[in-house]
């Protein structure tokens, strides 16, 4: 536990909601206020909230630390803690050595200056010296790709080219501790490969990396360990896997939440499991099963369909229980059943999303679906693009 | 203070490439370049000559060269110092971008607002002398008090602009009271005219911490005289105050600016 190169202690942070008195006019009677009130209470303010509450966690030397969760969990305010843009409102933190954020590429580059001009302004941004930067600048152009355009102005780039220069710069500062945030997902795809092997290349050079991801292969593949953070708290930590696995079941026990209205016939549960019981992480070719516990109150005809979607919601795979059992499903009237679907996971690494619809099979209608009903991740070592998986192998004659 | 001082110098290179940023950006795309710099300067003694040939008219006492050049003297740290404050009061709101995404000293931002405004003081100033030269006014030992002139000037320019950088990110109206006082701060100021003018009513006019380094500027370069050495000493102290004052409330309140932005 020594050897922690950078550590949080029960930190605190306390937002508020809404307008800040921002004019001088807003100011006297909210000086008034503060005055009567009694200064620094550690309890809430009307509109106050926390952002982050008792957070602890240690980062040893080396080590690549994922934080992943819902949006508004409070990731991007504990990086902010960490980098020093804001203070905690209680706890300590401890940084040894020097930090540099990836916070977001290409802050702070100026439209009017040329790449070249912005590689120097964003150098030193990030806390590089000239020296530096001159030394790395032919890296920095080759690595962006940007060769032929890297003397005209940035206001001319398309958004990928900006990016992508944004995170050549970033990648070569080689600080003590690099905290990234969401910065995976820019550039084509073969940037984007280009920055996940540099990532690789940059954690297996020894460095200690704080990585903020929606990305959750890029969690399991990258990190040693992982932090779920939801409404300021730390909800799992310990192996990637297993907090990824945590925080996608979570999010679907959300989404599970029973519609208000009473329904006819309805979607009771989703279960997705793996041969060892409930997961959301598979190998590809595993085989997983879906259980889906269905109810009705009438006696229609009726169909399960499943649908899978990849992380860009475009849907891959479709099936229904009535397709495949040649005849709907018929339920006694205020009965339920329990549908097993057997499915192999043919898949790239990847986060796949399982649509749940209750279909009637007599008017053709939805009565009743779960979007997003659970969500589940492909990881391997062998990195292939797209959905499908062909378990590519290379032989060289 | 030391402690901000001293991570100044720790963050120098990104200081020097902000304040290169400024001056490169307000160049690149503009026509006129340099003579930018000169720009202001111009148009102030362009309106001294007005007012000083109405001046000269009502007192039946002629314009005398040495009056237009005092106004010519005066133009340029005037200029500098408007530029300046109006440029460092917005520095922390142009750059929220940094602001918020990445932490280094923010001092960096007005103190490079002011830096850079020094950069086209100096080009007008090279201007400047060639004129004096040309025109035939000397040189003399006075002119030695310039460089301590020209750091109360400097040092009431920073002080005054990273107060207001602060200021303005928690208070946006600020932008507008300064651009107001801006605008008028000439005619309380004496760049086109001088105290002696008012008589014994002068020292309610010396008050204003600028007028003492006007007034010294015209004292030593144009009059070859030793400038109101008590005056100087007060804007000064007062120069060195604010200053400390700014710094030490600017670094209290830094935690609070990308929240507050």
């Amino acid at each position: 536990m020594g050897d922690h190169i950078l550590e949080f202690a029960h930190v605190s942070k306390k937002f508020r909601r809404g307008e800040l008195h921002d004019s001088l006019r807003d100011l006297l009677p909210a000086l008034v206020a503060s005055c009567l009130r009694r200064p620094r209470s550690p309890e809430l303010g009307q509109r106050e909230f926390w952002a982050l509450e008792d957070v602890s966690f240690g980062v040893e030397k080396g080590e690549a630390l994922g934080i992943i969760g819902p949006n508004g969990a409070g990731k991007s305010t504990v990086l902010k803690i960490l980098v020093g843009i804001m203070d905690p409102t209680s706890g300590t933190k401890n940084v040894r050595g020097s930090l540099s954020a990836l916070i977001e590429v290409g802050a702070g580059f100026h439209p009017d200056l040329t790449g070249r001009e912005n590689i120097f302004l964003n150098g030193a941004v990030l806390g590089m010296s000239r020296k530096q930067i001159n030394a790395r600048l032919d890296d920095i152009i080759e690595f962006s790709g940007l060769r032929k355009f890297i003397d005209t102005p940035v206001k001319r780039y398309s958004s990928g080219m900006y990016a992508r220069l944004g995170f050549s710069i970033a990648c070569h500062v080689e600080p003590d501790i690099l905290v990234v945030d969401e910065v995976l997902s820019v550039g084509d795809w073969s940037f984007q490969n280009k920055s996940m092997a540099k990532m690789k290349s940059i954690l297996q050079g020894g460095a200690t990396v704080i990585f903020v991801s929606h990305n959750l292969k890029a969690v399991v593949e990258l990190c040693d360990r992982a932090i779920y953070l939801e409404e300021g708290h730390v909800q799992a930590m310990g192996r990637p896997s297993e907090v990824v696995d945590r925080y996608v079941r979570r999010a679907a026990a959300e989404a599970l939440v029973p519609c208000a209205e009473a329904k006819d016939e309805r979607i009771d549960r989703v279960v997705l499991r793996g041969a060892q019981g409930e997961t959301s992480l598979f190998r590809p070719g595993e085989k997983g099963f879906v259980d889906v516990t269905i109810s009705a109150l009438t006696s229609d005809p009726l169909a399960v369909a499943l649908s899978l979607r990849d992380e860009n919601d475009n849907l891959f795979f479709q099936v229904d229980s009535a397709r495949l059992a040649g005849i709907p499903l018929m339920l006694a009237p205020g009965t339920s059943k329990t549908l097993t679907f057997a499915l192999a996971m043919h898949l790239a690494p990847g986060s796949y999303y399982l649509n749940v619809a209750l279909l009637r099979t007599d008017i053709n209608r939805t009565v009743d679906q779960r979007r997003m009903a659970r969500s589940f991740v492909v990881h391997s070592e062998v990195d292939v693009r797209g959905v499908a998986n062909l378990y590519p192998e290379l032989t060289c004659t | 203070m030391w402690k901000a001082l001293r991570s100044m110098h720790r963050h120098r290179d990104l200081l020097l490439m902000i304040t290169w940023r400024d001056i490169h950006i307000k160049y690149k795309q503009s026509v006129m370049g340099f003579l930018w710099a000169i720009f202001m300067p111009m148009v102030i003694v362009a309106a001294g000559v007005v007012i000083r040939l109405a001046f000269a008219h009502f007192s039946a006492a002629p314009l005398r060269r040495e009056d237009l050049l005092a106004i010519a003297v005066k133009s340029l740290p005037w200029a500098f110092f408007v530029a300046s404050i109006r440029f460092a009061s917005v520095a922390l709101i142009t750059n929220h971008n940094l602001v918020t995404k990445i932490y280094f000293p923010r001092l960096i931002f007005p103190v490079a607002a002011v830096a850079s405004q020094f950069f086209d003081f100096l080009i007008a100033t090279a201007v400047l002398v060639v004129l004096l030269a040309v025109l035939g006014v000397g040189a003399s030992a006075q002119l030695l008090w310039v460089p301590l002139l020209v750091a109360i000037l400097v040092t009431l320019a920073l002080g005054l602009g990273i107060l207001l950088a602060a200021a303005n990110l928690f208070f946006r109206d600020v932008k507008y009271v300064v651009e107001v006082i801006l605008t008028f701060a000439i005619f309380f100021t004496p760049v086109l005219y001088e105290v002696e003018m008012f008589g014994p009513r002068a020292p309610l006019l010396l008050l204003n911490p600028m007028a003492p380094v006007l007034e010294g500027l015209r004292a030593c370069v144009v009059l070859h005289e030793a400038p109101a050495l008590l005056w100087m000493a007060y804007s000064g102290g007062l120069a060195a105050l604010l200053l400390a004052v700014a710094v030490t409330s600017f670094i209290r309140l830094e935690p609070l600016f990308a929240e507050s932005i």
